[in-house]
């Protein structure tokens, strides 16, 4: 198996996997813009979102992170960004170009969509024609940035898929590949192996602090029940998980034996402490989930699912692993690696995580997706609360 | 294919297994995995239990805490049989 991939090495030494030129939105009202100078500019991508206007305080830094990592991200090689009002817009701009990446920021007020979309096309041609010329060359696949979250868990992700990617992370993770993982909410039941899991008991600490956070300033704030229509959900009891406690085993399946978690991130924040595994503080949603770590730097999304979660994200290749045969059988076109040989003690969890590491490198090189090809581009704002 | 599991159980501890093949019916004879060691047993399974639902490993009173993972998954909250289906009629989370 080679340790090289050819992907794209960005200004600031990062590596992509992929060449994007995107159209991204400040606020929810330059959505429509950013529609149209993708429209108008083939090979371009708009991201439309639902948010970034009267928002606030911890809630808006998420925002700001979100926006500034998306066009920060390797996979992308140039950004055009508009907004309503030019200040957020220049902000979301400044913080895209400390990457070294070509960026260009317009705002609508005083020149109206029409004017708007004329200046962004121009522009957006013109990266286009710049990343079209951009060219892989070899790089290690130890640089690579490769993030975890599953969904639509069922009992065969404890026992199948999230091993399978706890093996990829044992074996990846010393050679010098940087790792995200989250779901605070999903780890309940399990958080006990969690803290244990920490590089240091300060950090394990720092960990509990975290996730008790969550417990008592969301859940027992503003719960109406015992969670039991939401966590797990009702795929994940179609599919026979039963509590919180045992989804919870099974999503920590995903750091393996032997992995240690370095520090831990807001959501939306990039690893600041070197290579090394990370947990980042996030929600559970598997759109919102990916949408953040891929915000915090990372290029290539591993995402086990039980009974079949569809989901893709704008510039991140998704990599669905399942050791569901009725899944398999039923929507095969949304696996990209077949685990159901360890359910039937055919394949071991050591070659299933072979097979991973495999599918990340041909991903790497440039393999699409099952969600890539079939267009699932999900972007979703994670809200800490009600805006202004 | 008779060497192909139909239960599939984590742990030694573990007082319940995962059915891990589709159509699975009462009566059936299965054939047990224990994955930590991969040392078997044979079970009947008392009720017709979907793929990836979970069936007991022995006979259980209302109370007793559910163990899979070698972990505490949770309360029951009704008496369940051996080789019986267990799922949220029977099993219940500790936490929220």
């Amino acid at each position: 198996m080679s340790d090289k991939i050819m992907a794209y090495r960005r200004e600031n030494g990062r590596v992509g996997v992929r060449n994007h030129v995107i159209i991204l939105p400040v606020d929810d009202i330059s959505n429509a813009a950013c529609e149209a100078v993708c429209n108008n500019i083939k090979g371009t991508m708009a991201i439309p979102h639902a948010y970034g206007r009267l928002q606030f305080g911890e809630d808006l830094d998420v925002h700001f992170r979100t926006i500034i990592g998306t066009g920060a991200n390797p996979n992308v090689a140039a950004v055009v960004v508009i907004g309503i009002e030019p200040d957020w817009t220049q902000k979301i701009v400044d913080g895209i170009a400390e990457t070294g990446k070509p960026v260009f920021g317009i705002s609508i007020e005083q020149k109206g969509d029409l004017e708007t979309i004329r200046q962004a096309s121009w522009k957006a041609k013109e990266f286009v024609h710049f990343a079209s010329e951009l060219q892989r060359e070899e790089c290690d696949m130890s640089e690579l940035w490769i993030s975890t979250k599953c969904g639509e868990s069922d009992t065969t992700t404890g026992l199948g898929s999230c091993p399978t990617v706890g093996n990829m992370y044992d074996k990846l993770l010393p050679t010098g590949v940087t790792g995200f993982f989250g779901e605070t909410s999903e780890i309940t039941g399990a958080e006990h192996i969690c803290k244990e899991r920490a590089i240091n008991e300060e950090v394990g600490e720092r960990w509990y602090a975290m996730w008790k956070a969550y417990q008592d300033d969301v859940i027992f704030a503003h719960q109406t029940d015992d969670l039991s229509d939401s966590q797990p959900t009702k795929g994940n009891i179609l599919g026979g998980l039963t509590t919180i406690e045992e989804k919870a085993l099974g999503n920590l399946e995903k750091i393996g034996r032997t992995s240690q978690y370095i520090d831990i991130l807001e959501p939306a924040e990039a690893p600041g402490k070197g290579n090394g595994l990370y947990f980042m503080d996030s929600s559970s949603a598997a759109a919102e989930c990916v949408t953040l770590m891929a915000a915090g730097g990372a290029v290539v999304h591993t995402f086990p699912t039980g009974q079949g979660n569809v989901v893709g994200n704008p510039i991140v290749p998704v990599i669905k692993i399942t050791a569901n045969p009725r899944t398999v059988r039923t929507m095969g076109e949304h696996v990209d690696v077949d685990v159901t040989g360890i359910l039937t003690r055919e394949k071991t969890i050591d070659e299933a995580g072979d097979d991973l590491i495999e599918m990340i490198r041909r991903t790497a090189n440039g393999r699409h997706t099952a969600a890539e090809a079939l267009g699932h581009r999900e972007f979703s704002m994670t809200k800490l609360y009600r805006s202004a | 294919m008779s060497n192909i599991p139909q239960l599939l159980v984590h742990d030694h501890e573990d007082n319940v297994g995962v059915v891990v093949v589709e159509g699975l019916t009462a009566g059936t004879e299965m054939l047990c995995v224990v994955t930590h060691d991969n040392s078997s047993f044979k079970l009947t399974a008392k009720h017709d239990v979907p793929i990836g639902h979970k069936i007991a490993l022995k006979d259980i009173a209302d109370g007793d805490t559910a163990i899979k993972y070698g972990e505490d998954i949770g309360k029951f909250v009704a008496a369940v049989g051996q080789g019986e289906h267990v799922h949220t009629q029977n099993l219940k989370t500790k936490r929220w």
